[in-house]
């Protein structure tokens, strides 16, 4: 890969990205007809009643947008507390050949925080730490429950937007078991048997001892069911490897196939949601500004990725090992591959790396985390980040309508004081937290202590693990030391409030929507498809993204790289 | 409804779920890769003449030269190529310590005769630690020294890496090969 060919590589990702945008329209459409529920029919309709009745709901059952979150969290707590207590008591469940001891509680805690929220922020190592039971029982299902989780915010916030006078906003398990059952399941099957034939493996296995080959000595291979969860690691943007190497591990994305069809998984439903809110809106265009304005942020990001890993490391080309750095990086994706994946787990919420994210170039490094810290609305995370996108928007035409003097409409419906309170709620809660958090690691012993790399590089470290967190991505800059307390515990309330706070205002925001009248719309009415909108509104993302951070990339990243450039 | 009216409907839920996608979906995929996969799903492992298991197709060995084409480092915990724990370095650009790990390895290769400059991943260690390929670049380089070695005549090497190169359309225009696949095929073919 030294000798990476450009012509080749661009040609690669306009590719990649026509087929995305064809599957995302399509599968927007099925998302929409899922979730009005519109194509469902016998038999699906019958055992879906059947499922409904035996819960105890139907979808007439609409609630309230209190009453949805209400449910939301009820829900998601269950999940927890079931996971915590599989980490506790692995030692002692079944489907355990390696015979792993369980988990400590406050790693315990902090794990089934994570995989709750989304976040999939590993301290441990998976293979080495966590037994099948865990990884299918206690993983495999908060991956379905968090991403389906994440659908269900986006589509009710969908149906505040859309709905007039009304305050019901749906019915959380109606949504829950269609997200699940026709949605990521499917999907999920499909995207296992395609890992299958690609060579990840699927089964319950003890590890391996192999007899080694010309004098290399034996070597134990770890084994497991990593099909079944690699297909919804990816899919439900999770990123919770199987493995401690994640989608860097040859067992859970074996070629360059395999590699590309796993960032396709990723960006298939974030990239589907704003074709679906297309529909249901009956706007159409609605959905391409959205689509438009989240697809130039990623095409720039992928660009600069790009260029900066091109460009290789001045202190390797130094040493006479000139071109792309291939520390931390794999040789069968090549380095288009390895860039868009990294741009692609960051754009979206997943979290899953394919290549070492602390050992990219400085600027290189420094692109995943501005894209978490824009609060991954480019694509997001399933769901999460079509809510903070729509957060966004209302903020983009507030500041529009207070600069052309006109009262802020959005589809028609006022934007009026609480809805902005809940658009910055979600906007400013995670980054408050990083740079709160951030300020504390840097100062206090016990974060200082996790960091791996030296100089500005340590910073960088720190800033990425709690934009990660806060922003519910859950890769990492992994040399920093997670397992700390520190980390360990702040990183549970920051997942958390990270995760619940936003996706809880934005409900809010969906149901105060709803209740409002719609207005017709007149000569001064704002324009939200335009193009002159979408660059205002990508303005208004990085004005908020870049300002926010920019002293902490300032002296992260971008010293690293003076400091590289001028020689060391 | 309040929270003792939903509870419980998300207990009930929480087990419908908990059974169809921790039980019945990882069934269903193991089912389907035994019919369909059943050598990759246990790991595309390779055996030799008698049977017994000896590595796997994916994952890399820690080869060392001259007799072997070797592979990348691997900064695996414990021993390089460690497939029980994967993991990369995570040496960030500007740490010395990077810079020294490539300077060990160069060292390395000179002591072997393996002139500069070299192929960035035959000095570097991967993300997994246990990658299995190198560059068509990388291979190249360390003919001399294995042919040498083995005595053997440098083309005859030469045409064996070339028959070895993994196919993969996506390669974009990097051919790289399987150092494991390499080191069979050259024991197949030459006096050791």
């Amino acid at each position: 890969m030294p000798a990476a060919n450009p012509v080749l590589d661009v040609t690669l990702f306009l590719l990649f990205l026509l087929i995305l945008t064809g599957a995302a329209v399509l599968a927007g459409r099925y998302l929409a007809a899922v979730f009005s529920g519109s194509i469902i029919r016998a038999p699906f309709s019958r055992i879906e009643h059947a499922l409904f009745r035996l819960v105890g709901t139907s979808p007439e059952k609409e609630e309230s947008w209190q009453g949805y979150a209400r449910d939301l969290l009820l829900f998601n707590a269950l999940g927890f507390l079931v996971l915590f207590f599989i980490l506790i008591l692995q030692g002692i469940l079944p489907l355990n050949p390696g015979q792993i001891p369980g988990f400590s509680p406050v790693d315990a805690l902090n794990i089934a925080v994570s995989f709750m929220t989304n976040t999939n922020w590993q301290l441990y190592s998976g293979e080495a730490s966590a037994s099948y039971f865990t990884q299918v029982l206690g993983f495999t299902v908060q991956n379905f429950l968090s991403a389906a989780t994440g659908l269900c915010v986006a589509i009710a916030v969908m149906r505040g937007l859309t709905r007039k006078m009304t305050d019901r906003i749906g019915n959380f398990w109606v949504d829950m078991i269609r997200a699940v059952l026709y949605v990521l399941l499917p999907l999920a099957c499909i995207a296992a048997f395609v890992l299958l034939s690609q060579g990840v493996i699927q089964n319950f296995d003890p590890s391996l001892t192999t007899a080694g080959y010309g004098g290399t000595g034996s070597q134990t291979i770890a084994m497991g069911p990593v099909a079944s969860q690699e297909a919804i690691k990816e899919l439900g943007t999770n990123g919770g490897g199987f493995f401690n190497a994640n989608s860097a591990h040859p067992y859970e994305n074996p070629t360059s196939f395999s590699n590309l069809f796993e960032i396709f998984l990723i960006l298939l439903i974030p990239a589907a949601l704003p074709f679906t809110f297309g529909i249901l809106s009956g706007q159409k265009r609605q959905g391409w500004a959205l689509y438009a304005t989240m697809m130039m942020l990623f095409v720039a990001s992928l660009g600069i990725l790009y260029a900066a890993e091109l460009s290789g490391n001045p202190a390797l080309g130094l040493q006479y090992v000139p071109g792309v750095s291939m520390e931390g990086k794999e040789v069968r994706f090549g380095l288009s591959g390895t860039v868009l994946f990294s741009t692609s787990t960051t754009a979206a919420a997943c979290g899953a790396v394919d290549a070492m994210h602390d050992s990219l170039t400085p600027l290189g490094g420094l692109v995943p985390m501005f894209l978490i810290l824009l609060g991954e609305v480019v694509f997001g995370g399933v769901g999460s980040g079509f809510a903070t996108m729509i957060a966004f928007v209302i903020v983009a035409v507030f500041i529009a309508g207070l600069m052309i003097g006109r009262t802020p409409e959005y589809l028609a419906r006022k934007v009026e004081i609480f809805e902005m309170k809940m658009a910055l709620i979600t906007i400013l809660v995670p980054g408050i937290l990083v740079l709160i958090f951030v300020g504390i690691a840097a100062v206090f012993e016990g974060g200082l202590l996790g960091i791996f790399n030296p100089g500005p590089h340590g910073l960088s470290e720190i800033v990425y693990a709690f934009a990660s967190m806060a922003n519910n991505n859950g890769s990492a800059f992994a040399g920093l030391n997670a397992a700390l307390p520190f980390y360990s515990l702040a990183g549970t309330v920051v997942m958390v409030v990270g995760r619940y706070v936003p996706a809880i205002a934005m409900l809010a925001l969906a149901g105060t929507m709803a209740r409002k009248k719609t207005i017709p719309p007149g000569p001064g009415t704002l324009p939200t498809s335009s193009p002159s909108f979408v660059l205002w509104l990508i303005a208004i993302i990085l004005i908020v993204g870049a300002l926010t951070f920019f002293p902490l990339f300032a002296m992260g990243p971008i010293a690293e790289h003076f400091a590289l450039a001028g020689g060391i | 409804m309040t929270w003792q009216r939903s509870l419980p409907t998300a207990i009930l839920l929480f087990c419908v779920v908990f059974l169809i996608t921790g039980i019945a979906y990882p069934l269903f995929v193991t089912c389907v890769a035994e019919l369909t996969f059943p050598s990759q799903a246990h790991g595309s492992l390779v055996r030799n003449g008698s049977g017994t298991v000896i590595g796997s197709e994916l994952i890399g060995l820690p080869f060392t030269g001259p007799l072997y084409f070797e592979g990348r480092p691997s900064s695996t915990p414990g021993s390089p190529y460690n497939a029980a724990r994967s993991g990369g370095s995570n040496l960030g650009p500007s740490n010395p310590a990077l810079l020294e790990s490539v300077n060990d390895r160069i060292r390395h290769l000179e002591n072997f005769g393996i002139p500069g400059p070299w192929p960035g991943d035959l000095v570097t260690s991967s993300g997994s630690g246990l990658d299995p390929h190198i560059t068509l670049d990388a291979a190249l380089l360390q003919v001399p020294v294995v042919a040498q070695a083995r005595g053997m005549d440098e083309d005859e090497i030469r045409a064996l890496v070339f028959q070895n190169i993994v196919s993969d359309p996506l390669s974009q225009g990097n051919p790289y090969v399987n150092v494991f696949a390499l080191n069979r095929a050259l024991d197949e073919r030459g006096v050791q």
